[in-house]
């Protein structure tokens, strides 16, 4: 994004740009053909019918939910994978990001039988009064289970980047661990933190399978956006091709958030080789 | 009131015991990777040794002694360091960066902004106080890092070669800057700048391979050099070897020279041979006559000195000669010749080791 474009000396081969528009095609093609698709005239009562519109705050309800969680538990995993030296750390790295390869489907399931009425923490919560599953708290830490790795890979990244050379200053002048946490550490990765919230809340936004099977589709209840819209297509293709379009809406904004230049990146000291530009998670496809 | 530190690390053959008065300035020099970082680390608590203890003004720093695992964390040490790179936090304007300090300590806003600006006077940086880290020149951020340093209020302060990244314009207006803050204040500071050593410390360590080779008043040790790395740094030859009657002898080579002691020196004991380049006369053929000292070398390298010419030649390590180019001319001198190297006796001084 921020390459020098004054004529240097470019390297790639000519060839490579055309694969490259190949590759561009393939993403931005589809995303045409649905757009061709969508009733014009139809989609204003379409995608503010109240079922519509139900989905899609729900979505974001649960999306912000899921993102603050994301931040509350993927901060101090990222913490202890960055700066952490304990046995089984390379383990621990792997399992957190388990969730980026799994299907989400999959995570369903697992979620259920930890959850669920016959889950393992499920029967103990019961007691407690709490019922979980097929709730809109299920479909908050379905978004959380599938979101949590691009919040922890992104900050992660940022936080060894940054090195802690900044920390290791702050502590000798006298900053105890907690204040240098909270005054050096998180200013410094401020962009990767930013970039990987607004990743989990993409993601989140999102999530459709382990949703549907963990919390399944009540209609303002667990019922989110990409639930709603797979519902709709067996019997109204206008209306899921709006709401489908409302998402990629939603979807570009967020990657336009995510990927905007950050400021930190200006504000970089020169001459002493750091790089604050934070590291990138892969980016997550919307199931 | 004093501080002292010994300590070893085991995997980089680190073993050093030091100490230092109330208000007194060590320079800490030695050639790369000697342990100079690793001092600094381990006393500042951000590299924890094999076993040793430190304490400054009567706190207990680490005691790692058998049977005991005391570690202070480095935010209660009182040992502010000051890097190479002035690492000011980026997100924080100068005064921010200067108040960070007592802010740790619990001082309210006011008294830190208070102190801040203080101490951004004292370093004639009051005026850069708004500006981000990023807007500062290298000798500006520097000067600020000091600022941000001594603001912590450090029991002891720990310089890292302050003056190495800098330009050759901002390193002397760095280097009068520390000379007035450190009067009177108690510091470490790792140079490899004989200069440093001589203006700002009053005392100079040298470290050779993780151990103390030589220690002792900046002048004494650079008059009277009983390291090689020391007397590199005095720009003098230096030989080691045990003392004879008439001088000393090392290896094959025997070197007369006075012995730089009221009494005569006990002969078979360790000891050294130092004598300046400009001592040394370059011949082609043998030179005899008492009292001087004469032997075969081979010229390693020639390179320009000043305004004459440096004969390096290797005998029982480096040794040098300062010629004048036209004397350099006469004789044909090339690197790979074989020459004679003629001391006056007078000139060499001999002393234990």
């Amino acid at each position: 994004m921020r390459q020098t474009r004054n004529g240097g000396y470019g390297g790639v081969p000519r060839w490579i740009y055309v694969l490259a528009a190949a590759g561009g095609l393939f993403v931005v093609l589809p995303l045409a053909a649905m757009v061709a698709k969508v009733n014009w005239t139809q989609f204003i009562p379409l995608v503010t019918s109240e079922a519509s519109l139900q989905a899609l705050g729900l979505s974001l309800r649960t999306s912000a939910a899921s993102t603050v969680l994301c931040i509350v538990l993927g901060v101090p995993l990222a913490l202890v994978l960055a700066r952490g030296s304990f046995p089984g750390q390379r383990f621990l790295r792997s399992l957190v990001l388990l969730p980026l390869v799994l299907p989400p489907v999959v995570g369903g399931i697992a979620l259920l039988y930890t959850f669920g009425r016959q889950g393992l923490l499920g029967r103990t919560l019961e007691v407690a009064g709490l019922q979980i599953a097929f709730s809109t708290t299920a479909v908050v830490l379905a978004q959380t289970f599938v979101a949590l790795p691009f919040l922890v890979v992104s900050l992660e990244g940022a936080l060894r980047t940054a090195g802690n050379r900044y920390e290791a200053v702050a502590a000798t002048l006298g900053a105890g661990p907690t204040t240098v946490l909270r005054r050096v550490t998180l200013p410094l990765v401020l962009p990767g933190l930013a970039s990987g919230a607004v990743l989990s809340f993409a993601r989140s936004l999102g999530e459709f399978g382990a949703t549907l099977t963990f919390a399944g589709s009540l209609q303002g209840v667990t019922r989110t956006l990409p639930l709603e819209i797979y519902l709709q297509r067996e019997t109204d293709a206008d209306a899921a091709v709006a709401l489908s379009l409302v998402l990629v809406a939603v979807a570009v904004a967020v990657v336009a958030l995510a990927y905007r230049s950050p400021r930190a990146a200006e504000r970089a000291p020169s001459g002493n080789g750091e790089r604050t530009t934070p590291a990138r998670a892969p980016g997550g496809a919307a199931r | 009131m004093t501080f002292s530190v010994q300590a070893a690390v085991a995997g980089r053959g680190f073993d050093v015991s030091l100490a230092l008065g109330p208000a007194e300035t060590v320079a800490v020099m030695g050639a790369n990777g000697a342990g100079k970082s690793t001092l600094l680390n381990v006393i500042a608590g951000l590299l924890q040794p094999d076993s040793g203890t430190a304490e400054l003004d009567g706190r207990t720093l680490f005691d790692l002694t058998e049977g005991r695992g005391e570690w202070t964390a480095p935010h209660r040490r009182g040992t502010a360091l000051l890097a190479q790179e002035p690492l000011l936090f980026p997100h924080l304007s100068v005064l921010e960066n200067v108040a960070f300090g007592p802010r740790s300590a619990g001082v309210s806003k006011q008294a830190a902004r208070e102190s801040a600006l203080k101490w951004l006077g004292e370093v004639e940086a009051t005026e850069l106080q708004s500006r981000r880290p990023a807007e500062l020149s290298g000798g500006q951020a520097q000067r600020v890092a000091v600022a941000r340093a001594l603001a912590a209020d450090p029991g002891l302060l720990l310089l890292d070669e302050p003056m190495a990244a800098l330009d050759i314009h901002a390193a002397p207006l760095l280097r009068r800057l520390l000379k007035r803050v450190l009067a009177g204040r108690r510091a470490i500071i790792i140079t490899h700048d004989v200069l440093d050593a001589l203006m700002l410390a009053d005392r100079v360590v040298i470290f050779e391979n993780g151990r103390i080779s030589e220690e002792g008043p900046t002048r004494d040790v650079l008059q009277r050099p009983r390291s090689r790395f020391a007397a590199g740094l005095a720009g003098l030859n230096f030989v080691a070897g045990h003392i004879t009657e008439h001088g000393l002898q090392a290896g094959a080579l025997n070197l007369f020279g006075h012995h730089d002691a009221a009494a005569p020196l006990p002969t078979g004991q360790p000891g050294v041979a130092v004598f300046p380049p400009s001592a040394v006369s370059v011949f082609l053929t043998e030179a005899h006559g008492s009292p001087r000292n004469s032997f075969a070398v081979t010229i390693t390298d020639l390179e320009p000195h000043g305004d004459g010419i440096r004969v390096r030649a290797g005998v029982g390590g480096q040794l040098s000669a300062d010629i004048t180019p036209a004397a350099s001319v006469d004789l044909g001198l090339a690197p790979g010749m074989q020459v004679y190297f003629v001391i006056k006796a007078g000139a060499v001084a001999i002393y234990p080791s």
